[in-house]
C-alpha cells in the first residue's frame, strides 16, 4: 500500500511538471506581454521593466529559472500587483475557496446523492420528473445567471422584510456563506442527481439485489446495504475533480458576491497575462487535482472491497 | 493550516454587515473595482490605487472641488518659462508625527524617475530638467532639475516652458515620499497598510488584500479640522455591475457606477442617475503604414464621410450625457480663458453618400483596384467595443460596399495587435494624464509610442514643437488649433464619443467630487447629513 502511494505520488509529480511546463510554453506563445498596457512606454522603461522582472533573458533561460525557482516553492512576484508575492496570493485566497468550496460540495454532494437514489426509487412518478426538469434547468443554466438571479432574489427579501436577513455580498461571517455555496454547488448538484439516478437504477436491476429481497430483508436495508454502497462508486469517481475543481475558487461566483477567494486570480490573471500567477495558481491547482485523484482511488479500496489497490496485498 | 485558520479568523471578525452610511459617526462603506494593484507612489500608474492614495497622501497642491488648482502641501507658489519654486506649510506632517519637507519631495521625484524604479508613468516628469535623460540612464538621478533650497523649499528647474507644470504636481506620482520608511522596508514598501506612511487627511488602517480596504481620519493632517468624514470603509471588492447595484440597492454602499445593464435597473428603480464626463475620448484608428490600403487619404475620406458619430451616441448608445466626437480634443480640454472647444470649435461633418462615393472611386483608382480587399476592424472585447465594430461593419459594408471583418481580442492581446499594426482601423480610447491639451495632442506625434496607427506627418510634428515649446497661450492655442483642423483634414482619426460615467449616490452624501485629474472619486471634503 505504502509503496503504491509513494508511486503513485512521484507519477503525480511528473505530471505537475508536464502540467507547468505546458502552461510555460503556451502562456509565452500567447501574444502580448504583462507589461503591455493602454498606455506604451517608452522603449528605455520597457527595457528597464523587462530587466526587472527577467523577461529580456531568452525564453529556455527564463524556464530555467521558473523551475529552479518551483522546486523551492518560489513562484515569485506578480506582475499585475506590485509586490505582492504569489505564494501570499495562494496563501491569503486558497482558504477562502476552500471553505466556499467544502461548503458547496456538501450541499451538492448530500443533495446529490439523496436526490438521485430517491428519484431513482420512484422512478416515472411525478416528484421523479419534476426533479429531473429541475436538475436539466440546473445544469443548462449558466452559473453567472444563477448568481445574479440569487444575488437579486437576496435584495428583495430583506427589502420585502424590512432587514437584512441575508448579507448580499461580501466575506466574513457563516451567513456569507450559504447562498454562494449553493450557487457554486448547484451545477455539481444536478450533475451528481443524475449519475446517482442512472447509477442506482442500474443497481436496482442487479439480481443481487433480487436475492437481498428475496431473502426477507426490509427495504430500507436493502437501500442502505446494497443499492445505496454500490451505486455510489461512479459518483466518488466524479468527486475527485470536483473537490479540486470546485476548491480553487469559482471566478463567478466571487465577483458576484465579491468574495475575496482564489477563482478570482485565477481568470485575472490570464486575462493579464500575469506569467507568474498563472503559473503559481495552475501548478497548485495542478498538483492539488493529483492529490485528490491518489486519496480518491484509496477510498475507493475502502467502499468496494472487491477492487484492492495495485500492489496492496504484498 | 495554522495560517489559513487565522486568516480565517482576521476575516471573520474585521467584517460585519456593511452599513451605506453612519452619520452619527461620519462613516460610509463603498466597493472598490479591484484589488489596488499598487500604492507605492513611484510605480502606480492606474485608478484604482490613485482612488486610495488621493485620500491618505497628499502632493504639493491639490484639485479642489470646483476643478480648480489648491493649496495641499504648498502654501502658495510661482511659476516662470525656466522654473518654478513652491513654498511649503511648516505644519504639514506625516502620520508618525515627523515634518514633511522638500527633501521628501526631492527623494520621490528621483525614484520616479530612476531607471531601475522602471515606473511607467516617469514621462510625467519630462517638463522637470535632464528627467528623460536620467530615465534613458545617460545622467544620475542627482541630476533631477529639482532642489530643496531649504526644508521648505522647493526649487525646480524645466526641460521646457511647461504652463502647466503647477498642477501636474496634484498627480500620484509627484506625491512625496519618506527615505528611511522607504529603506525600512524595501521591496515590500506600501505593500500593506503597515509598511508607509501618509501625509493626507485619511491613513489606510486596514487592507485585507482582495478583500477590503479602511481608512481613518489622519490626526496628524494639517487641515484636520477640515475632513468630515471619520472613516471610509471599502467593504467589498468586486467590479460585477450588478453585484455593485445590489449592494447600492440594499444599503450597503453610499455609491456605485453604473454600466449598462444596471442603469435601466436604476432607473427604474427611480435612482437619481448623476454624470461625469471622464474626458476620456473614443476613435477608430487608421493604420497609416504604407502596407495598409487605410494608408490612402481618399479611402479615409471616403469612410469619414459616411461615418456619423451621432447615429453612434444618439441611436445606439443610449446612455445619457455621452458627446458625439468631433475632435481630438474633448470638451474638458481648457483653452486660453475657458474651453478649448468653444474658443476654437471643431468643423462639424454632415454624412454625404455622394462625396463618399467619389472619395471610394479615387481610393480605388490610386491603389489600382476594383474591389477593395476586406478591412481588419481590430476591437478588444468590452461589448461596447464590439458594438462600435458591428456598427462600422454594417455601415461600410451598406453605403460603401466595403467589407470589413472583425478581429475581436482580449484586451492584453488587443494591444499587442495595435502595437504590431496588425489591422486597417482600430477601435481606441485615450484618457488624458494631465492638464493640457497637449496630452492628446501629442498622441499623433511621430516618435510617440501610443501612435499606434503610425501617423507621421511633419507639419504634425512641427505643430507639436510649436506648442510645446511655447509658454504664449497664444501660440500655443493656435497650434493645437491646427492639429485639430488637421487630424479632421487628414482623416487621422474617426473620433466616436466622449465618455460619461453613471453613477448613482447616497442623498445624505455630500461633498463628493470626481475630479478628471489626481485621483477619482474625491470624498476629502466629503461628509454625511441627512436631506431632511
Amino acid at each position: 500500500m505504502i509503496s503504491w502511494i509513494i508511486r503513485r505520488l512521484f507519477a503525480g509529480l511528473v505530471t505537475v511538471w508536464f502540467i507547468a511546463t505546458a502552461t510555460f510554453f503556451a502562456m509565452h506563445l500567447v501574444p502580448g506581454n504583462p507589461l503591455d498596457n493602454e498606455k506604451a512606454v517608452a522603449p528605455e522603461i520597457r527595457a528597464n521593466l523587462e530587466k526587472r522582472y527577467g523577461l529580456d533573458k531568452p525564453l529556455l533561460a527564463q524556464y530555467g529559472i521558473f523551475l529552479g525557482n518551483m522546486a523551492r516553492g518560489d513562484f515569485g512576484i506578480s506582475f499585475a500587483q506590485e509586490n505582492r508575492e504569489v505564494n501570499d496570493i495562494l496563501r491569503e485566497h486558497f482558504p477562502v475557496s476552500a471553505v466556499l468550496g467544502i461548503t458547496a460540495l456538501l450541499f451538492a454532494s448530500i443533495g446529490g446523492i439523496l436526490g438521485g437514489a430517491l428519484t431513482a426509487h420512484f422512478r416515472g412518478r411525478v416528484a421523479d420528473r419534476l426533479v429531473m426538469v429541475a436538475v436539466i434547468a440546473a445544469i443548462s443554466v449558466p452559473g453567472f445567471v444563477v448568481a445574479a438571479l440569487a444575488q437579486l432574489a437576496i435584495v428583495n427579501m430583506n427589502s420585502w422584510h424590512g432587514s437584512q436577513l441575508l448579507p448580499v455580498a461580501g466575506w466574513g461571517s457563516p451567513s456569507h456563506i450559504w447562498v454562494p455555496a449553493l450557487v457554486l454547488g448547484l451545477g455539481t448538484l444536478a450533475y451528481l442527481t443524475r449519475l446517482m439516478r442512472s447509477s442506482m437504477l442500474e443497481v436496482m436491476s442487479a439480481d443481487h439485489i433480487v436475492t437481498a429481497r428475496a431473502k426477507g430483508l426490509s427495504a430500507m436495508q436493502v437501500f442502505r446495504r446494497h443499492e445505496l454502497r454500490n451505486a455510489l462508486l461512479p459518483v466518488v469517481t466524479e468527486l475527485g475533480p470536483t473537490v479540486a475543481a470546485i476548491t480553487t475558487g469559482g471566478f463567478v461566483v466571487e465577483l458576484v458576491f465579491a468574495i475575496p477567494g482564489m477563482g478570482r486570480y485565477f481568470v485575472q490573471a490570464v486575462q493579464q497575462l500575469d506569467y507568474t500567477v498563472i503559473m503559481g495558481t495552475t501548478v497548485f491547482y495542478g498538483a492539488f487535482l493529483v492529490l485528490v485523484v491518489v486519496v480518491v482511488d484509496i477510498i475507493y479500496g475502502f467502499i468496494d472491497p472487491r477492487i484492492r489497490l495495485y500492489g496492496a496485498d504484498q | 493550516m495554522q495560517t489559513a485558520l487565522l486568516f480565517l479568523f482576521l476575516v471573520m471578525s474585521a467584517a460585519v454587515s456593511a452599513q451605506a452610511i453612519d452619520v452619527a459617526k461620519q462613516r460610509i462603506t463603498l466597493t472598490l473595482d479591484a484589488e489596488p494593484p499598487s500604492l507605492n507612489t513611484f510605480t502606480s500608474s492606474d485608478a484604482i490605487s490613485s482612488e486610495i492614495l488621493v485620500h491618505v497622501m497628499e502632493g504639493l497642491v491639490q484639485y479642489g472641488p470646483d476643478g480648480k488648482i489648491m493649496p495641499a502641501v504648498a502654501a502658495r507658489w510661482s511659476s516662470d518659462n525656466q522654473g518654478a519654486r513652491f513654498w511649503l506649510r511648516k505644519d504639514a506632517r506625516w502620520s508618525d508625527g515627523k515634518p514633511v519637507t522638500a527633501h521628501d519631495f526631492v527623494f520621490a521625484w528621483q525614484q520616479v524617475v530612476a531607471p531601475a524604479t522602471a515606473s511607467q508613468y516617469a514621462f510625467i516628469f519630462n517638463p522637470v530638467k535632464n528627467a528623460a535623460a536620467i530615465t534613458r540612464g545617460e545622467l544620475p538621478v542627482s541630476a533631477l532639475g529639482v532642489r530643496a533650497v531649504n526644508d521648505y523649499e522647493l526649487e525646480v528647474l524645466f526641460e521646457r516652458p511647461c504652463p502647466y507644470f503647477v498642477s501636474l504636481t496634484a498627480w500620484v506620482s509627484y506625491y512625496p515620499a519618506r527615505r528611511d520608511i522607504v529603506a525600512k522596508w524595501g521591496r515590500a514598501y506600501a505593500a500593506d497598510h503597515d509598511k508607509a506612511v501618509y501625509n493626507g487627511p485619511f491613513t489606510l488602517a486596514r487592507w485585507v488584500h482582495g478583500a477590503e480596504i479602511l481608512m481613518r481620519r489622519n490626526p496628524q493632517y494639517w487641515n484636520n479640522a477640515a475632513t468630515r468624514l471619520n472613516e471610509i470603509h471599502y467593504a467589498y471588492v468586486t467590479k460585477d455591475e450588478l453585484a455593485k447595484f445590489n449592494l447600492f440597492k440594499n444599503e450597503n454602499t453610499a455609491y456605485t457606477t453604473l454600466s449598462l445593464g444596471s442603469l435601466d435597473s436604476a432607473m427604474q428603480a427611480g435612482y437619481r442617475v448623476e454624470q461625469f464626463q471622464t474626458a476620456a475620448l473614443f476613435f477608430l484608428e487608421f493604420n497609416h503604414r504604407p502596407a495598409h490600403v487605410t494608408a490612402n487619404l481618399a479611402l479615409r475620406k471616403a469612410i469619414q464621410a459616411v461615418y456619423d458619430p451621432d447615429m453612434v451616441v444618439y441611436k445606439m448608445m443610449g446612455r445619457p450625457g455621452t458627446l458625439p466626437g468631433r475632435s481630438l480634443f474633448p470638451m474638458t480640454v481648457r483653452g486660453h480663458k475657458g474651453r478649448f472647444r468653444d474658443e476654437y470649435p471643431a468643423r462639424r461633418l454632415k454624412p454625404d453618400l455622394a462625396t463618399a462615393q467619389r472619395w471610394l472611386a479615387q481610393a480605388k483608382q490610386e491603389l489600382g483596384v476594383d474591389q477593395l480587399p476586406p478591412l481588419t476592424l481590430l476591437a478588444s472585447d468590452s461589448p461596447l467595443s464590439i458594438e462600435q465594430a458591428e456598427y462600422l461593419q454594417f455601415l461600410l459594408n451598406k453605403t460603401l460596399g466595403i467589407s470589413v471583418q472583425i478581429d475581436v481580442q482580449t484586451f492584453k492581446q488587443f494591444i499587442a495587435k495595435r502595437g504590431k499594426g496588425e489591422f486597417e482601423i482600430s477601435v481606441a480610447g485615450w484618457g488624458p494624464d494631465y492638464d493640457d491639451a497637449m496630452t492628446f495632442a501629442d498622441l499623433f506625434a511621430s516618435w510617440n509610442a501610443n501612435n499606434r496607427g503610425r501617423y507621421n506627418n511633419p507639419a504634425y510634428d512641427a505643430l507639436i514643437e510649436q506648442a510645446g515649446n511655447s509658454a504664449d497661450p497664444a501660440v500655443r492655442f493656435a497650434a493645437f488649433a491646427a492639429m485639430q483642423q488637421l487630424i479632421q483634414d487628414d482623416v487621422v482619426i474617426l473620433p466616436i464619443y466622449e465618455e460619461v460615467d453613471l453613477y448613482l449616490r447616497h442623498p445624505a452624501l455630500k461633498g463628493l467630487y470626481r475630479p478628471v485629474f489626481g485621483g477619482d472619486l474625491n470624498l476629502r471634503f466629503a461628509w454625511l447629513e441627512h436631506s431632511e
